[in-house]
C-alpha cells in the first residue's frame, strides 16, 4: 500500500481488506505491457508484481494478463507450464474438499483474473476461425466466451474511443484504446456484457471471478477499470470472507 | 502528450479516431519483452510465429547477404510482403530505405502494422529522412544515440531501436548504441532545468522532446535493441542493459538450426535476469551465425553511420 504515495490521484480503498500489505495483484510478465499495468495498480493502491513462472503465481491473489501477442503469450504460457498453473488456481474449488475430516488448509478462493487484449483472447474458449491460420493459437478456455482475434484489421484500423460502461464507471464513459483488438462475438450465460461499441458490439465481459477487456485501459489515464478489478473483482473473490462494501 | 502531433483520423460513427500517438506508441508497447525477428519469406515467417516472435520484419536479403553481396538494398517486392502478411497472425513490419517516402506510401498502402525506416538499406536521401508524421502507419528507426532518437521522436517515429551493427553477428556495437542511449537519458534527467536547452542544442534534439526525457527519466517511445544479436545470452544482456526487446535480423536464418534458436533467444528475452534458464536454452544450438571483428569492417562500410 506504500506505493499509494505515488500518485496524486490516487484515493483511499475502502473496500480493500485492511491486511499488511492488502492483496498482492500479479502482472503476466512473459511479454507485452505488463509495466503499464503496474504503474496503473500503484495509482489505485495496489500492490502489483510480475509474474513470470508457476512459483510466481502461488505468491498472488490475482491476476492481470496484460495487453500483448497473444500467441506469443500461449505458447510461453504453455513452455513455461504456466497455462496449466492458472487454470488450476482459476478453477472454483470444490465444496468441502478434504472437509470431512476437518484437517488440512480451507480451500483456496479461486483466483481472480484480467485480461486485456491479448489476455483476452487467452481467457476465451474459442476463437472461431480466427485462429485459422497455420499456427495454432494456445488458450486457457476460462471464460464462456467466442472471441475474433485482429477484429477491426490491420494496425492502420487500430483506434481510440469513449465507451458507457455503466457498472465500471458510472459517472462518466470510460476511454478505450483498441490495438488490433479482438472483439466478442459470443457470450455464455452467466457472462455479464459491461461495455458495447457504439454498433453494440461488446467489448468488456465479467464472469464471476473473471474480467476480460478487448481494449487496454493501462494505457489511458482512466484508472475505473483498475479500480473495478482490484475492489470490486478481486477483492470479492480473493477476499470472498472479507465484507466489500 | 508529446511534441509529436497525430496524423489522426475519424471514423467509426465519427467518436473513434484511428492512427492516433496512442495507438502508435501503443501497438510498440504490446511488443515488449519479445522477439522481432527478420524474415525474407512466408515460410521463414511462420518458423518465426510458431517460435514465438511478437512480430516479424519483411526485408528482402537478411543483413548479412546485404553485407555479403553488395549492391542497392531496397524495399521487398509487394508480393513477399503480401504473403507474410497472409501467412501470420502476429504484426508484420517492412523497411524503407532511409528518406524514402515514396516505399514507405507503398508499405502503408499494403497494410503493414509498422514500417522501419532502417539504415539496413541503402539510403534513399543522403540529408533527410522521411517525415513520419505524416503517416497513418506507425514507424520505428535506428539509432546510435540519444541524440539521434530524439530527431527521430520528432519527426514522428512511435519506436525506437538502437542500431548496433547489422549483418555482423557481433553484439559490442549493439551494447556501445544502446548505453549511449541510456546513459544520455540518465544524464538529462540529472541536469538542471536552465543546462535543457543547451542539451538539447548539443545533442540535435528538439527541446521539448528533451524537456519530456528530462521529467520523466525515460523515453517517450518503446526501446528495443538490434544489430549483432546472435545468441540467447546476447539477447539477454541488451535486456539487462535496458532494452524493452529484441531485434534479430541474420542471426536466426544464417545459424545452423534456426527454430530452436529463435525459441531459444525467445526464452531468454523473457528470463532475462534467470541465468540457469538461459544457461538451458542455450543448450546444443548447433553453430550460431559466423560473425564478423568490427575492424573486419571498413568504416565506410559500417551500416550503422548511415543516417545521422
Amino acid at each position: 500500500m506504500t506505493l499509494a504515495t505515488r500518485s496524486h490521484e490516487a484515493t483511499p480503498i475502502l473496500s480493500l481488506p485492511d491486511r499488511p500489505g492488502g492483496p498482492v495483484i500479479g502482472v503476466l510478465a512473459v511479454q507485452g505491457d505488463f509495466a503499464e499495468h503496474l504503474r496503473m495498480l500503484a495509482r489505485v493502491g495496489a500492490t502489483g508484481v510480475e509474474v513470470r513462472t508457476p512459483e510466481d503465481l502461488e505468491r498472488v491473489d490475482a491476476l492481470i494478463i496484460p495487453g500483448g501477442e497473444s500467441t506469443a503469450i500461449g505458447k510461453l504460457l504453455a513452455r513455461y507450464g504456466l497455462d496449466v498453473a492458472i487454470v488450476a488456481r482459476a478453477s472454483v474449488p470444490s465444496p468441502d474438499p478434504g472437509g470431512a475430516t476437518g484437517q488440512g488448509e480451507p480451500p483456496r478462493p479461486p483466483l481472480a483474473i484480467w485480461g486485456t487484449c491479448a489476455g483476452m483472447i487467452l481467457m476465451a474458449r474459442d476463437i472461431g476461425d480466427s485462429g485459422s491460420k497455420v499456427v495454432a493459437q494456445p488458450l486457457l478456455g476460462l471464460m464462456d466466451l467466442s472471441v475474433r482475434r485482429n477484429a477491426f484489421g490491420n494496425q492502420l484500423d487500430s483506434f481510440e474511443t469513449d465507451l458507457d460502461a455503466p457498472v465500471v464507471s458510472p459517472r462518466q464513459p470510460v476511454h478505450a484504446v483498441f490495438i488490433r483488438a479482438p472483439l466478442i462475438e459470443r457470450a455464455g450465460e452467466g457472462v455479464e456484457i459491461l461495455a458495447r461499441l457504439p454498433d453494440g458490439r461488446p467489448v468488456a465481459a465479467r464472469q464471476g471471478h473473471l474480467l476480460a477487456t478487448a481494449f487496454h485501459p493501462e494505457l489511458t489515464n482512466d484508472l475505473s477499470f483498475h479500480r473495478y478489478f482490484v475492489e470490486r473483482v478481486a477483492a470479492a473473490t480473493s477476499f470472498a470472507e472479507l465484507p466489500v462494501r | 502528450m508529446t511534441a509529436t502531433v497525430d496524423t489522426a483520423t475519424t471514423s467509426m460513427n465519427g467518436t473513434a479516431a484511428t492512427s492516433t500517438w496512442t495507438t502508435k506508441a501503443g501497438l510498440a508497447k504490446m511488443l515488449k519483452g519479445g522477439v522481432i525477428m527478420d524474415v525474407v519469406n512466408a515460410e521463414q515467417a511462420r518458423i518465426a510465429e510458431e517460435a514465438g516472435a511478437v512480430a516479424v520484419m519483411a526485408l528482402e536479403r537478411v543483413p548479412s547477404d546485404i553485407r555479403a553481396q553488395g549492391g542497392v538494398a531496397r524495399m521487398s517486392d509487394p508480393d513477399l510482403i503480401t504473403g507474410i502478411i497472409e501467412a501470420v497472425t502476429i504484426p508484420v513490419m517492412a523497411k524503407a530505405r532511409i528518406g524514402h517516402f515514396v516505399e514507405a506510401q507503398v508499405l502503408e498502402s499494403l497494410g503493414v502494422d509498422y514500417i522501419d525506416e532502417s539504415e539496413v538499406l541503402t539510403p534513399a536521401d543522403d540529408r533527410y529522412h522521411i517525415d513520419k508524421q505524416n503517416f497513418r502507419v506507425p514507424f520505428v528507426c535506428g539509432a546510435k544515440d540519444l541524440g539521434e532518437a530524439l530527431r527521430r521522436i520528432g519527426e514522428g517515429a512511435a519506436m525506437i531501436r538502437s542500431k548496433g551493427e547489422a549483418g555482423s553477428g557481433n553484439i559490442v556495437e549493439a551494447v556501445r548504441h544502446l548505453r549511449e542511449i541510456t546513459d544520455g537519458v540518465r544524464r538529462l534527467r540529472s541536469m538542471p532545468r536552465e543546462e535543457l536547452m543547451t542539451a538539447a542544442k548539443e545533442l540535435g534534439a528538439p527541446y521539448e522532446v528533451v524537456l519530456r526525457v528530462a521529467e520523466t527519466g525515460e523515453l517517450p517511445v518503446v526501446l528495443f535493441c538490434a544489430g549483432g544479436v546472435a545468441t540467447p545470452a546476447d539477447a539477454a544482456l541488451v535486456m539487462q542493459l535496458g532494452a524493452e526487446g529484441v531485434f534479430v535480423g541474420s542471426g536466426i536464418f544464417k545459424s545452423d538450426d534456426p527454430a530452436p534458436r529463435a525459441r531459444a533467444i525467445v526464452e531468454a528475452t523473457t528470463h532475462f535476469r534467470d541465468a540457469a534458464r538461459i544457461a538451458e536454452a542455450s543448450r546444443g544450438l548447433g553453430r550460431p551465425m559466423p560473425g564478423l571483428d568490427m575492424t573486419a569492417i571498413p568504416a565506410r562500410e559500417m551500416l550503422s553511420n548511415r543516417g545521422w
